[in-house]
């Protein structure tokens, strides 16, 4: 689209021009001059944000399925703790819910000895298993809502003709229903996807050295106020930007048919 | 079970007088509501004036609202908390100054109601836009040929008609702000979050505070939740039943 004849109007032109002016005037006026010396510590932290981005969206629609399901057609002993759980992850901020895992789950497992002498004790010392733990369970809360949608959107026929096909339950599931279903959910994927990219800074709160950590470090150890936090906000809007993309690419790539 | 035996004995430490934190809690949870409702307000402010721009401005203004709405949806609310803050007080003390006054220490309440009204703001515009886009063309056009003024279009015909549509939105984004004052937390200001995190600390009791501000946050969002479902079925009023 920006590279369309029709996207250069004129105005456009000019605001181009003073966005690029700005840009310069930031370059020239402010001081770059620690970005050398941080760029390895930044590469690492970007890393680590797209590593929690990438694991806690996988790991929460893997639970958000079961999630949805429940909700959809699950008998009510199932169906009620899902409504529950998502009800308290949407209702209550994610901070909260990552200082209770963290500071509470923290405080509590180095009391029980066979959680201090199991084999999974140095990864539980550290701060990242909880920030995972909170930015999955908080993705799979939101998506788990999603999916009772998209389940219950998919035509009732389809089950049907399934069923009349002499289908077992589990494959109408992982034939039908379920593809049929995520095909539903695609288009708000992306968007909540950017929606948990905005989440994951929160995991600097519990000592995880994630891109905006190292702006914070950057801020303490130059005292420079804006430098820091104008390159992070561009960082995110450039990470933005490529979820955008690769969502767009994904959704031209599945065939849709309106009937 | 010895665990619930002690989480049983830390109850106590939320009674409201001095020993126990139920007052600073209760106190942290006004601060978060006042603030919610200040963002709130601000926000669906600049969010009518931006869906308005964005739809029946010209194109310099359409622009600059979609670079606004852009980058306000595209980077995280702590860091746009951290750069309104300082750059906001920044730019209100240059203000002063350079009119000949003395620089001043912006409150806490005031800079969260500034930076999250912002942040709501642009969500706000875009559910008033969708929202504003799904009323007839038809009833505006009639509006229009009955030769009404624009800001009287926009009060007895455009807002009313669009409300229903805006509502479950809005509903959400009111959410979104009673949420995001947690965020005011990281920078240090004391609403319910922040109090909550002192509390455990000094008490070592984490799981008993951090459930007992969970519990406030839902309350508040179960409450809300009731409300505003209400709200649409009475803007809905008269209206063909929606097919779901």
């Amino acid at each position: 689209m920006i590279l369309t004849r029709a996207f250069w109007q004129p105005h456009r032109i000019v605001l181009a021009a003073i966005a690029i002016a700005i840009v310069v005037f930031c370059a020239v006026t402010l001081r770059w001059d620690w970005v050398p010396k941080y760029l390895p510590l930044a590469a690492q932290g970007l890393w680590r944000t797209i590593w929690i981005l990438l694991t806690s969206v996988v790991l929460g629609l893997m639970l958000a399925i079961p999630l949805g399901l429940a909700q959809a057609v699950g008998p009510w002993f199932l169906a009620w703790p899902a409504r529950a759980f998502c009800t308290v992850i949407r209702g209550t901020p994610l901070l909260l819910q990552l200082w209770l895992l963290y500071y509470g789950l923290g405080s509590l497992f180095p009391q029980i000895p066979w959680i201090r002498q199991s084999d999974l004790w140095p990864i539980l010392r550290q701060a990242w298993p909880y920030g995972l733990l909170a930015l999955t369970l908080s993705f799979a809360g939101y998506e788990g809502e999603v999916m009772r949608g998209a389940f219950k959107g998919v035509p009732k026929g389809q089950l049907e003709a399934a069923k009349a096909m002499g289908m077992p339950r589990f494959t109408t599931l992982r034939r039908i229903w379920l593809p049929q279903a995520l095909h539903r959910v695609l288009p708000t994927l992306g968007g909540e996807t950017v929606l948990q990219l905005k989440a994951t800074p929160l995991v600097a709160t519990i000592t995880v050295v994630d891109i905006y950590a190292v702006a914070s470090r950057v801020r303490q150890d130059t005292f420079l106020t804006y430098e820091p936090l104008l390159l992070l906000a561009l960082v995110y809007m450039a990470v933005t930007a490529v979820i955008v993309v690769i969502f767009r690419w994904f959704e031209r790539r599945v065939p849709t048919r309106v009937a | 079970m010895s665990g619930l035996l002690a989480a049983t004995a830390t109850l106590e430490l939320l009674q409201l007088e001095p020993p126990g934190w139920g007052a600073p809690l209760l106190r942290g949870l006004a601060s978060s509501m006042m603030i919610a409702f200040g963002a709130y307000g601000l926000g669906l402010l600049l969010g009518l004036c931006g869906a308005f721009g964005k739809l029946y401005g010209g194109p310099v203004l359409r622009d600059l609202m979609a670079v606004y709405t852009t980058v306000v949806r595209a980077v995280p609310e702590l860091v746009l908390i951290l750069i309104l803050f300082y750059a906001g007080t920044d730019a209100v003390n240059q203000v002063l100054l350079g009119l000949g006054y003395d620089r001043i220490q912006i409150s806490g309440v005031a800079a969260g109601i500034g930076v999250l009204g912002v942040v709501q703001g642009a969500y706000a515009t875009e559910v008033l836009r969708g929202a504003i886009q799904a009323v007839p063309a038809g009833q505006i056009e009639a509006a229009r040929a009955m030769g009404m003024a624009p800001a009287m279009i926009a009060r007895r015909v455009t807002l009313p008609l669009m409300l229903p549509n805006a509502l479950p939105g809005l509903g959400n984004l009111w959410l979104n702000a009673t949420k995001d004052t947690a965020l005011l937390a990281v920078v240090g200001f004391a609403e319910l979050t922040q109090t909550t995190r002192q509390a455990a600390g000094a008490t070592k009791a984490y799981f008993t505070f951090f459930m007992a501000a969970g519990v406030l946050y839902l309350t508040i969002s179960l409450i809300s939740g009731w409300i505003f479902a209400r709200m649409e079925r009475r803007a809905r009023r008269g209206m063909p039943e929606m097919r779901a």
